[in-house]
């Protein structure tokens, strides 16, 4: 298992072993139609209850599941659910991961967005009402350079409340750099949590490092950044490791930086072009249903965001229970929120709702929730 | 009689505050109209927001209370406060600096420096805190307007698990003691204002119930109740002995 490539900077390793050694124990067929009711119970999870909720014995009780999330959701966020856009500002790619649209080695249309091309998107973005941002980059240093990003999040910090980035691992100093122009909170997706099967579908550049990913959040805390964000893409590899090593790797981090944010993502594999055949095959709706309720209840206080890669039915059921921020408007291609609705460079995957801010606001209302634009004043 | 809370040398008929965090405009008509609220504690970071829906459905007769939540220094809810000024919500602000993540619980130490920092800079400082005697005098000490020690974690309806705590800062502490988190029931917010709490602030209880209307005026006549029962001054409780109608003593005339 490759962990560090010799440029890259290392922290203690003391979380991720912690991480790795559970993965490896866990033995989701131990548990109890009795103990998952016994964690439907309990306002604090401990790890054994949020196992019972991973494991085979969770299924049949997914509709009591649901309540507990449901109550658990309420108590932290009321009936809020936050609304929030990407922005792809290039698809250039260093890496070959078998996966993803944007690999070195796909034949898409690539693309980078200037400053010209960056304002008329935040332009176009900021008009449909839209007050946080998540902008994103394919893992290009050699293309989207630190000063590019940096100058990125300048741009849109002056446009947005809330700022979020979603970019290749960065050092502590570089994160820092971000926070100073604006962005607040950092988005890695570790992809899959086995470090052997991570080593099969990550094949060249820098994310062949996995420590070094893993370790991204907490260097963008370490860098002075309010919230950070996890995820695993289902479909890699075991579901129930992956999501426990998501929900762990965040709660420890909880505990270590007390005052930090944190964000959950669920996202499953999706057709890319060139590939239509990708799907996340034993991660169905239920399933990650089953996952996000595990989520909610284990980290009752985290958000829980839900892409568009989603259908409309799942999103629209999804907020109901347990996910708390939701995407809108979403344009995955590089340039298609303005003038140029074909865009200039392909996306990264297809996504399966493509309703914009209005739509979904809409919806949100008429399930008696409140579609919350930001509630952040970036504080420095 | 009149009876008004007196924060900072500001007047309020009524002793129910309302705290916004779980914002729902159906929540905040029910907490005026029905319940009576005459203050609604402002989340700056979200009235700043362009999206600003949530000023509209707040009436002009009442009293916005920013407060500084987001911040996690002193100096961050300095900026946030002076941000409240700019926005004319005036000298008083809710010091909310939240220590952690999981279970929000306020960071006091963070809130004793915070307080003087704001009370030299003109503001009076409403301080969300874990009830603490030492930090509540060092609040005093920094500045205070008002002491405000949750009764339990927030969102949690749990009622007042402080209980004992809470008591000790209404006897100790010459300042409004205003419950802030934690209740579920209004027998548990009529519970406080008979210890003698100056207000009770609430959100989750309310926005979690059945019939936010309903239990809005319920917890309204409720803390009312509770404060009058306070004003009242309670009779005598009869614990292990009974009262005798010939005293023993009776034969020593």
């Amino acid at each position: 298992m490759l962990m560090y490539l010799p440029h890259q900077e290392r922290l203690d390793n003391e979380i991720l072993n912690a991480v790795l050694a559970e993965r490896e124990s866990a033995d989701f067929e131990h548990y109890s139609a009795n103990d998952v009711k016994i964690a439907l119970k309990k306002s604090f999870l401990d790890l054994e209850d949020f196992k019972a909720l991973l494991s085979p014995a969770a299924a049949p009780l997914l509709e009591d599941m649901m309540w507990a999330a449901k109550a658990a959701k309420e108590r932290y966020f009321g009936k809020n659910i936050y609304l929030f856009t990407p922005l792809y500002i290039s698809n250039h790619c260093e890496n070959l991961c078998v996966y993803c649209g944007f690999n070195s080695r796909n034949n898409i249309r690539r693309a980078q967005l200037d400053d010209d091309g960056i304002i008329k998107e935040l332009e176009s973005i900021a008009s449909a009402g839209f007050e946080e941002l998540l902008m994103l980059t394919g893992e290009a240093p050699a293309f989207s350079s630190v000063d590019y990003i940096a100058n990125a999040c300048r741009l849109a910090s002056e446009r947005f409340a809330t700022l979020g980035i979603e970019v290749y691992p960065l050092s502590v100093e570089n994160y820092a750099k971000m926070h100073e122009n604006g962005s607040d909170y950092v988005t890695v997706f570790q992809e899959t949590y086995n470090p052997r099967r991570y080593a099969q579908l990550h094949l060249e550049g820098d994310k062949t490092a996995f420590g070094y990913r893993f370790e991204a959040q907490e260097r963008a805390l370490k860098a002075g950044m309010r919230g950070v964000a996890f995820g695993a893409l289902f479909g890699l590899d075991m579901w129930r490791q992956d999501a426990l090593s998501v929900g762990l790797h965040a709660s420890l981090l909880q505990k270590r930086y007390q005052d930090a944010e944190i964000s959950i993502s669920v996202p499953r594999l999706r057709p890319i072009i060139n590939n239509s055949k990708i799907t996340p095959k034993d991660v169905r709706e239920r399933e990650l249903a089953q996952i996000i309720c595990a989520y909610r209840l284990f980290l009752p206080f985290a958000n829980i965001t839900l892409s568009t890669r989603e259908s409309v039915k799942f999103r629209d059921n999804a907020v109901k229970f347990g996910v708390s921020k939701v995407s809108a408007g979403v344009k995955v291609g590089i340039g298609e929120h303005g003038d140029d609705k074909a865009g200039q460079g392909d996306g990264q995957f297809e996504i399966s709702d493509s309703r914009d801010g209005e739509q979904m606001r809409a919806m949100l209302r008429l399930n008696g929730l409140v579609p919350v634009e930001s509630e952040h004043v970036f504080l420095g | 009689m009149k009876d008004d809370l007196i924060i900072a040398g500001r007047s309020f008929s009524s002793r129910f505050i309302m705290g916004s965090g779980k914002f729902d405009p159906e929540l905040i008509k029910a907490c005026v109209e029905a319940g009576g609220a005459q203050i609604i504690t402002l989340a700056l970071r979200r009235a700043n927001s362009k999206g600003g829906e949530f000023l509209k459905y707040i009436p002009k007769d009442v009293a916005l209370l920013a407060n500084t939540s987001g911040a996690k220094t002193a100096e961050q809810a300095l900026q946030i406060a002076l941000l409240a000024r700019e926005l004319g919500c005036g000298e008083m602000i809710k010091v909310e600096l939240i220590g952690e993540s999981k279970y929000l619980l306020p960071d006091n130490h963070e809130s004793i420096k915070a307080c003087e920092l704001l009370a030299k800079n003109g503001f009076a400082p409403l301080v969300y805190m874990l009830p603490d005697l030492v930090a509540a005098r060092a609040m005093v000490d920094a500045g205070a307007a008002a002491i405000m020690p949750l009764a339990a974690p927030i969102g949690s309806n749990l009622g007042l698990a402080n209980k004992n705590l809470i008591e000790i800062l209404i006897r100790e502490i010459n300042l409004p003691i205003i419950v802030d988190a934690g209740i579920g029931r209004p027998s548990e917010a009529c519970a406080a204002m008979e210890m003698g709490c100056a207000a009770v602030m609430l959100n989750t209880a309310i926005a979690t119930s059945g019939d936010v209307a309903l239990m809005a005026g319920a917890f309204g006549k409720a803390i009312k109740a509770g404060r009058e029962a306070y004003l009242a001054r309670f009779g005598r409780v009869l614990e292990n002995s009974g009262e005798a109608s010939s005293p023993l003593s009776g034969f020593l005339e």
